[in-house]
């Protein structure tokens, strides 16, 4: 398979907080159109990668490419511009703005009018304005929290703020949207909804790379899957795949997979 | 409909308040002079605090730099201490104030800028602090500035400011309208309450700009802000820049409007007092920061005539001036424990649109 099928291709990347490799060496690719899965016991380091291509931490070493472009991540505005969203583990919404202000702010990487347009209120600029009122709207019907528009954002329910993340994200117009844990906290119901939501965004599109520690939801979403256990990459592959992998068995779902006893939480 | 007659009522009641405080004493419309004037400097200084959420106690060194440059420009402070302009320009610099405005708001946003630079990766408290330095860094120069070479006269202040003419009328003398005289302080009042009603309509076209909302999501999660996108580097420049303007520009009118300006009047309780108007009155909401401005203002001169009759009642063992300070005080507190957010907010639910 060439490279250039892959959206985003990472070579080696490491960081160490302190003492502590978080990350040691880790390789990556995810294939254009795919739903790629990053999972990995509690501190394997699938956030601090997170990080790492979304550019809130720098890595110590690693080269990184976005559809076949090589790029740094360190500036964490740019990252927006040049085409991977994301969202948070902890939900970071803007609490005090409307929900539809919350997807509004998030055009401010496609929409370009300045200042002195926005103080004499240039046709270009009402022009605009009602383009990023649109897009936003459209964008909150996408994801099925329309009608909460006009709420603060901090008003709504746990589903729909992970919803609303979502939006926001894609009215970036990523080529990546990258899901950290959006099924965490969620019921039955919620899990299932968000599982037809990310396939839609799919579909669309969109190559979404998930971080999720609910196995189930992973196996059935995930085309390809990348596990982490201790900042090392201990396997990758299709989910039958992963399964079936000794390392992953040992380092994490064996326990749950051949139905013995969980491992005692250390006190 | 009936929104409109109010609205026409509103204004009706603004241009005609002057006239008939005037009634009672030029005294009455300075102090709206002065409301306006903080009203200016309040809505300002919440394009910093209120919109980009970044706590400034420096606030009053941009009213300062705008106060001082009019005066430097519109006085013969110029020509009588140096001898090349006192050469070209006998009488002093009378430069006209469509050329000294602009000047004035340009050089308090550029400042703006100069304290925004370093202060890029602070927050909350230790931003607070640098702020509060940066103030008291201009104050201490405006105060020291007279030696080696005299720019400010230090202590002693600038006097003589020309006061403002517009298409050839001074706004120091009285106008007579025939039927009626409207005083020199009435005509200021029209000039300030336009520049409020213009700070008003750009604040509003700002915070539902792309820009507006931008500081926005600055204040509510910078993390969250950058991962969308938005530049926060460049985006609390500007707020910086943009809030120092209209301080400027609200210094170079008080200027023009006392004739004479003195580090005193700059001192850090300004800068408090301004922050104190915009926490109070509605962080981040115009009509809030409006109302806090006017009533923080306008209170401790109203009460002088509250506070003097309150000390004969005691027969005089009780100060006017400390009285008035502790009813003050007591109206603030009272306000931050009733309203932590403010005394007017915007609504929590937003009306729908349609």
């Amino acid at each position: 398979m060439n490279q250039s099928s892959y959206i985003l291709s990472v070579r080696g990347v490491s960081k160490s907080f302190g003492g502590l490799k978080a990350l040691n060496g880790i390789d990556l690719d995810i294939k254009e159109r795919s739903i790629h899965g990053l999972i990995g016991p509690n501190g394997a380091g699938k956030t601090t990668f997170f990080n790492i291509i979304t550019g809130l931490y720098t890595a110590e070493q690693g080269s990184f490419a976005l559809r076949g472009k090589q790029y740094s991540p360190e500036h964490v505005h740019q990252i927006a511009r040049s085409g991977i969203a994301r969202t948070f583990q902890n939900i970071r919404l803007f609490k005090e703005m409307s929900v539809l202000e919350n997807v509004m702010v998030a055009r401010h990487v496609r929409t370009r009018c300045g200042l002195l347009q926005a103080i004499f209120k240039t046709p270009g600029f009402k022009k605009e304005e009602l383009e990023i009122e649109k897009k936003s709207t459209e964008l909150l019907d996408y994801v099925g929290i329309a009608e909460l528009a006009n709420q603060k954002a901090r008003t709504l329910s746990y589903g729909d703020q992970r919803r609303l993340e979502i939006a926001r994200a894609l009215a970036t117009e990523p080529h990546l949207l990258a899901l950290d844990e959006p099924a965490a906290g969620m019921n039955a119901v919620e899990k299932n909804e968000l599982k037809q939501l990310i396939l839609k965004i799919k579909q669309d599109g969109t190559t979404v790379l998930l971080i999720e520690h609910d196995v189930k939801l992973v196996m059935g979403l995930c085309e390809t899957l990348t596990v982490l256990d201790y900042g090392v990459k201990i396997a990758d592959g299709t989910p039958s795949e992963i399964q079936k992998n000794a390392n992953v068995i040992k380092a994490y779902l064996g326990s749950h997979a051949h139905g013995a006893a969980p491992q005692p939480l250390p006190q | 409909m009936r929104s409109l007659v109010l609205k026409l009522g509103f204004l009706l009641v603004l241009l005609l308040l002057p006239i008939a405080l005037q009634l009672f004493g030029n005294a009455w419309v300075r102090i709206a002079d002065m409301a306006l004037l903080y009203t200016l400097l309040a809505i300002g200084l919440n394009i910093v605090v209120g919109y980009a959420g970044l706590l400034d106690l420096g606030y009053v060194a941009f009213f300062a730099i705008g106060a001082y440059l009019y005066a430097i420009l519109c006085s013969p402070q110029l020509s009588n201490n140096f001898e090349f302009i006192a050469s070209i320009f006998p009488s002093g610099l009378h430069l006209p104030i469509y050329f000294v405005l602009p000047l004035c708001a340009l050089l308090a946003g550029l400042f703006g800028l100069i304290l925004g630079a370093p202060t890029l990766r602070l927050r909350g408290d230790y931003l607070a602090i640098v702020t509060l330095g940066f103030g008291e860094i201009i104050r201490v120069f405006l105060n020291n500035l007279d030696r080696p070479i005299n720019i400010t006269n230090g202590p002693k202040g600038i006097g003589e400011i020309d006061s403002i003419t517009l298409y050839g009328v001074s706004l120091s003398k009285k106008m007579d309208l025939g039927f009626m005289q409207i005083s020199s302080v009435t005509l200021y009042y029209y000039l300030f309450i336009s520049l409020v009603a213009l700070s008003i309509l750009i604040c509003t076209r700002l915070e539902h700009s792309r820009i507006g909302r931008a500081w926005m999501a600055i204040r509510e999660d910078e993390i969250a802000a950058k991962a969308m996108g938005i530049n926060t580097r460049n985006l609390k420049l500007t707020a910086f820049g943009m809030g120092a303007t209209f301080g400027g520009v609200s210094g170079a009118m008080f200027a023009a409007f006392q004739g004479f300006v003195s580090p005193e009047s700059f001192s850090l309780m300004e800068s408090v007092m301004i922050v104190a108007m915009v926490v109070l009155g509605g962080i981040g909401y115009l009509p809030g920061v409006v109302l806090g401005a006017l009533l923080l203002s306008a209170l401790p001169e109203v009460l002088r005539y509250v506070a003097g009759p309150l000390q004969e009642m005691t027969g005089g063992r009780l100060d006017a001036a400390i009285l008035r300070q502790l009813l003050i005080a007591t109206a603030m507190i009272s306000v931050m424990l009733l309203k932590p957010s403010g005394l007017w907010t915007a609504p929590t639910k937003i009306r729908s649109q349609s």
